[in-house]
């Protein structure tokens, strides 16, 4: 055996055993998706100079207050959470109200894998390969029937799976909320994510189905969605409700609104490290401008941030 | 010192998760504000017990918080703002929690230069007055805590709590000049 095989062999054996503690920690119970189009043919693969964040920082390092304050508590505590069965009410403005199982709209849909920059309003970013499918499919598939001006989406609330939100100094006004206007949840980027790394979403990451917007600060993508409606009155969302002079109901990714607390000139793309923070310039709406750029045309983002 | 090292081992390891940089701001930060705590509470501590023998370790609690401060600070500056003096003023201007912190660490170092014995002797009776600036920096640090608060109040409340019960029992100490 030359260096040369040494080498490969050496890569490979060590490549095994990390793909193999990856399956062990996720033996509990994560689904593999039979077929789904790759993050290389949608055309949302890793665009240089991006690099993926590890599954190990993605699935252990969340916010996701239902479930504690600390970043290590979701992984620690969102197992509580029952995954199955798991249904969304689906309600609009004067319609009907309906129960959708969650099984039955993954039939429907089709996967494809997209890989996107998340970019939390606390200065840190990874970049994650999710796995579902355009925002817009799902709305099509519900049909609201109206043109409505704006979608609303609740995270399930089950005190006695959540422990964080039986924490008595809590002041979010349980369940989560957040809402988007019409034309940003029809975008072509905006996307319900089942899954992420070619498996179904851990509890923490916001199992089994969540919004993901790459645009914004990531408290928009609400996780665990329990219930979506359709209305024409601009929803109250958590964090505007708790602090509105710090958060928007838009939270558009912009290194030039700062918010009160974090500078978001720049962004810690994690996994980070001390004597080399990673510290990057955050783009306006996260790189992600020629998709979203157009929505907001008419918009003063300073104000409207 | 022991937990010293073990923050350092385990920066130098990577142990901390993907975001070492938060993690140690908070380590430290909590460690050096306890730190400021405890040496604010021996004083009443050692009247109540009528034990004056604890006196002997207000000095190296003090000393302590300084230290874990000083990293806090450290910290701040290589990981959050990468020793950029344009980034550190605007921080400054417009965001006071971080004005407070910074003023709140810049009263604590004349307390620490004027730690030593020879200092104290040097000073006489306006050495206490002096180190009663110890007082401000818990208030100080109070409100670093407070507004930093988003949505769960209880770590900036148990703090502060702690900071009213210690001033209210050196409260007519504190007018002994």
């Amino acid at each position: 055996m030359n260096r040369r095989q040494f080498v490969k062999r050496a890569v490979g054996g060590s490549a095994a055993l990390l793909a193999a503690q990856a399956v062990a920690s996720n033996s509990s119970g994560l689904r593999d998706f039979d077929s789904y189009v790759s993050s290389k043919k949608s055309g949302w693969a890793v665009e240089a100079p991006d690099v993926l964040t590890p599954l190990e920082n993605v699935t252990n390092y969340n916010n996701f207050y239902e479930f504690g304050m600390d970043k290590s508590d979701p992984a620690q505590y969102a197992s509580a959470m029952t995954l199955d069965p798991w249904s969304i009410r689906v309600s609009s403005d004067g319609g009907k109200t309906v129960d959708v199982q969650f099984e039955d709209l993954l039939r429907a849909m089709d996967l494809e894998e997209r890989i996107y920059r998340l970019r939390c309003v606390e200065a840190w970013s990874m970049v994650i390969p999710w796995l579902g499918f355009p925002l817009a499919d799902l709305i099509r598939w519900l049909d609201p029937q109206e043109n409505y001006r704006f979608v609303h989406f609740q995270t399930r609330y089950t005190r006695s799976e959540m422990r964080g939100t039986r924490s008595f100094s809590s002041v979010i006004d349980w369940p989560y909320q957040e809402a988007l206007r019409m034309d940003e949840a029809m975008n072509t980027l905006s996307f319900i994510a089942v899954g992420l790394y070619g498996k179904s979403l851990p509890a923490q990451n916001g199992a089994p189905l969540r919004l993901v917007v790459p645009w914004k600060y990531g408290f928009k993508s609400i996780k665990s969605i329990a219930s979506i409606h359709f209305t024409n009155r601009q929803p109250e969302t958590s964090w505007q409700a708790i602090a509105p002079h710090e958060y928007g109901f838009y939270a558009n990714v912009n290194p030039e609104v700062d918010h009160p607390r974090w500078s978001q000139r720049y962004e810690r793309r994690l996994p980070s490290s001390l004597f080399n923070p990673n510290r990057i310039p955050t783009q306006m709406f996260n790189g992600y401008g020629e998709y979203v750029a157009d929505l907001y045309k008419n918009l003063n983002l300073r104000r409207y941030y | 010192m022991l937990s010293f090292v073990g923050l350092a081992l385990a920066t130098v390891q990577n142990q901390l998760g993907p975001d070492p940089v938060k993690q140690l701001a908070l380590l430290t930060g909590n460690r050096g504000f306890q730190f400021l705590l405890l040496s604010l509470l021996i004083s009443p501590l050692a009247q109540l017990l009528a034990a004056p023998y604890l006196i002997q370790w207000r000095r190296p609690a003090g000393l302590w918080a300084f230290y874990f401060l000083s990293l806090h600070l450290l910290v701040f500056a290589q990981g959050y703002i990468g020793w950029s003096w344009v980034i550190l003023i605007e921080e400054l201007i417009e965001r006071p929690y971080i004005s407070v912190g910074a003023l709140a660490w810049v009263l604590l170092v004349p307390l620490a230069l004027t730690s030593t014995r020879a200092a104290r002797l040097k000073l006489g009776a306006s050495w206490a007055i002096l180190h009663r600036l110890v007082y401000v920096v818990a208030v100080l640090g109070c409100l670093h805590l407070i507004w930093q608060v988003r949505s769960d109040w209880i770590n900036a409340g148990v703090y502060t709590l702690i900071c009213v019960l210690i001033a209210g029992s050196r409260y007519r100490n504190a007018l002994r000049f």
